[in-house]
């Protein structure tokens, strides 16, 4: 008997087929595969460049660009540097990413919520638009807004007048500059205080609601205190701000704010497109919340309005949260695809700088670093507000 | 386009075979594989332009023609990648393309800087202005405030902010990365004005549903002097594409003409016994035939030849020879001798 047992017992296994060190072999093999590979890609690199004569540094960012942009948050000429240039660049991708995704969020949820209805018209126009808008390509639709946003339009000179306040035309929609005087700076603190003190209301009203029952209506006072307090202040301040209106001179409107077409047609595209995936989320989320819940809280008395708000939401956000982060990163950078249509973002500007300064390496890295920090940030602060949201066991 | 530059910039770090061949020797290579890849505007009448069967047509165009011609008595031994102003310099540099003729001005750091070697002026332009005429302008002075369609990535760009400033003059400046879009946006409103190489000019006219409705204003702002690119550091190649620019300058010079060229072969001058090959033995220090110019002249005709084919009288263009015509003439064309 004792025999046999031994004989069933596995012998001493060779190295070969041990699968700790088959594992562990495997894994050394492909960490030297990808240091190789890393080292092949820098030296082949620097190996290249250095036949034609270049090398890799920064210090072309600190010469005069010579070449103009046509829209620029931050102070800029010919004269200013290479680096101002693509800062101005990162400044617009911001600009069309952060309006982006803030209209891409309320059309999302809108659709996503009418797709559940059940009104059966409004069900389908939301399945309409989803099934359409999410199987066209997005370069397509930005072209066709792009398209659309232009043709109709009037040329400058006979543009589409709003109260003289704002005019509407093929070169974007201009209208009044706010100019804040002296003191203007108190507004903004006053804002700041009133988000702060909003929270803080938000805070106690619902403390105060867990201990007694009793509600407050915490929103409206909310909103008194972030619009009114800088309203106050603005008027105690008496009111200092100018306007600089628009003027038409020759060619164009001279003073004012522009929106540039190019602009709205991309904001639009983005939107428009990525409310679509969001949508799906939305409907997903609330789907995922059990249904068992809306009839509780339909037995409790509340009713259908209260029970999205209070019960399926804050549930549904839990499932909605982390793919909603990287509908919000793919529209960041599909705004690359702005160079189609002329606006000017991170990746025309570079484009621009490449050309001109010849440093195709130095410009590719700059724009990774800043794309991968972009979406980096982003999604640091989707995963703690994830957090935040995540269900708390009691 | 951007995911273009990107796999170009990529590979300029990952493709070690093709690169460290391609800077070997771009002449061995080039006869290796057989042709010639060449990068050309896709899209400018009269330079570069493919039409619906892919036959590509242009100034430009035949100059490659002509470099295939003189190294393998064959002008059809090319291949054309199109490129736009934004592509183009990545393209070269990282060997994607052997020769870079679309119509590229030569300026200092683009010489100097980009590890690249303008072989020769093969013409002398200089950047304009169109307008509608409906606008009324008859000056570039008179242009203040206006909004302004250019090609993103040119010299074009930054003579514009040049122009502007030196004339203390405000502009809004709209740049698109092809020249068909420039040409789209210009028509349907978005600019008041379409800046770009006079010649450019002239040919996207064409294109507008009613030529006779724009103008081009008289200004030229800056010298444009345009010709093929070659990576730096390849002499043997750069040879070759400089001195079948200078062939073909010569040639007009000499009275050798498509037509013309084999009787020459008989003829009993000194200078055209060289050219022809009769004399001598050019081709050698080129690593080519001893008959090397006279391919180039029988498959695809002289400088004049060229020039009046694409963009001379007898095409839509009409282009004048102006300061494109032989030194001899009161031109600018002008070539060292074969001798």
């Amino acid at each position: 008997m004792t025999a046999v047992i031994d004989e069933a017992r596995p012998q001493r296994v060779s190295l070969f087929n041990d699968p700790k060190v088959r594992s562990l072999a495997a894994q050394i093999i492909f960490a030297l595969l990808v240091i190789w590979l890393g080292y092949e890609i820098y030296h082949n690199t620097s190996a290249n460049l250095a036949k034609l004569n270049k090398s890799v540094s920064f210090g072309f960012l600190w010469t005069t660009a010579g070449f103009d942009i046509i829209q620029r948050p931050i102070e800029y000429t010919r004269d200013s540097t290479y680096f101002r240039a693509i800062l101005v660049g990162f400044l617009n991708t911001l600009i069309v990413a952060g309006v982006g995704i803030f209209l891409a969020t309320i059309i999302g949820f809108i659709i996503g919520i009418m797709r559940l209805s059940s009104n059966w018209v409004i069900a389908k126009i939301a399945t309409g638009y989803v099934e359409l808008i999410r199987n066209i390509p997005l370069l397509l639709q930005i072209f066709f807004w792009y398209a659309a946003v232009l043709k109709p339009l009037p040329g400058p000179k006979e543009s589409v007048n709003f109260f003289d306040l704002a005019f509407l035309s093929n070169r974007g929609l201009v209208t009044l500059k706010f100019i804040w005087g002296e003191g203007s700076g108190y507004i903004g603190i006053a804002f700041i205080v009133g988000v702060v003190g909003a929270f803080v209301v938000g805070h106690w009203a619902k403390r105060r609601q867990e201990l007694t029952g009793e509600q407050f209506h915490s929103f409206w006072a909310g909103l008194g205190l972030i619009i009114g307090l800088p309203l106050l202040t603005f008027l105690m301040l008496g009111g200092p701000v100018t306007f600089e209106y628009p003027v038409f001179k020759g060619f164009n409107f001279v003073g004012g704010f522009t929106i540039l077409p190019e602009l709205i047609a991309l904001v639009l595209a983005l939107s428009i497109y990525t409310a679509s995936f969001i949508a799906e989320i939305v409907r997903a989320g609330i789907m995922a919340v059990s249904h068992g819940q809306t009839e509780a809280a339909h037995s409790l008395g509340l009713r259908s309005q209260p029970t999205l708000r209070l019960v399926v939401i804050p549930q549904a956000l839990r499932v909605i949260i982390p793919p909603l982060t990287s509908q919000y990163l793919n529209l960041t950078k599909n705004s690359s695809l702005a160079v189609a249509i002329a606006y000017p973002d991170l990746v025309a500007m570079g484009g621009v700088v490449n050309n001109q300064s010849g440093r195709a390496v130095e410009v590719v890295l700059i724009w990774m670093f800043i794309y991968l920090s972009l979406s980096l940030v982003t999604s640091a602060f989707m995963n703690w507000y994830n957090a935040r949201v995540r269900l708390v066991e009691r | 386009m951007t995911s273009k530059l990107l796999t170009v910039a990529l590979g300029l770090g990952l493709s070690v075979a093709a690169v460290s061949a391609a800077s070997a020797g771009t002449l061995d290579d080039v006869k290796a594989k057989g042709f010639i890849q060449c990068g050309s505007n896709p899209s400018l009448i009269g330079f570069g332009f493919p039409d619906d069967q892919n036959n590509w047509t242009g100034f430009d165009v035949d100059f490659c023609r002509a470099v295939a011609a003189a190294i393998f008595n064959d002008p059809t031994k090319v291949k054309f990648t199109p490129l736009s102003a934004k592509e183009r310099f990545t393209a070269l540099q990282s060997g994607e393309i052997d020769l870079l003729s679309r119509n590229t001005t030569w300026s200092m750091s683009r010489d100097t800087s980009l590890g690249l070697k303008f072989a020769g002026v093969t013409y002398y332009d200089g950047q304009g202005f169109m307008v509608k005429k409906s606008l009324g302008v008859n000056s570039a002075l008179n242009l203040n405030g206006a909004s302004v369609c250019t090609q993103t990535g040119t010299t074009t760009e930054l003579n514009l902010a040049d122009y502007f400033k030196a004339n203390n003059m405000t502009y809004q400046v709209v740049a698109f990365e092809k020249n068909e879009e420039v040409l789209k946006a210009y028509q349907d409103g978005r600019c008041d004005v379409y800046t770009t190489d006079q010649s450019g000019l002239y040919a996207e006219r064409l294109k507008l549903a009613a030529p006779d409705d724009h103008v081009i204003l008289p200004e030229i702002i800056s010298k444009e002097p345009l010709g093929p690119v070659v990576r730096q550091g390849d002499d043997a190649w750069f040879n070759v594409v400089k001195w079948t620019y200078y062939a073909l300058v010569n040639a007009e010079d000499l009275g050798i003409t498509q037509k013309n060229v084999d009787e020459m072969k008989t003829s009993t001058n000194p200078e055209v016994m060289r050219f022809v090959g009769k004399e001598g033995d050019f081709g050698v220090g080129i690593a080519l035939s001893n008959d090397w110019a006279a391919q180039i002249i029988k498959h695809v005709g002289n400088y004049g030849e060229i020039f009046e084919r694409n963009l001379g009288e007898g095409t839509k263009l009409k282009i004048a020879r102006g300061k494109n015509a032989l030194w001899s003439k009161g031109g600018l064309q002008y070539a060292p001798p074969i001798r």
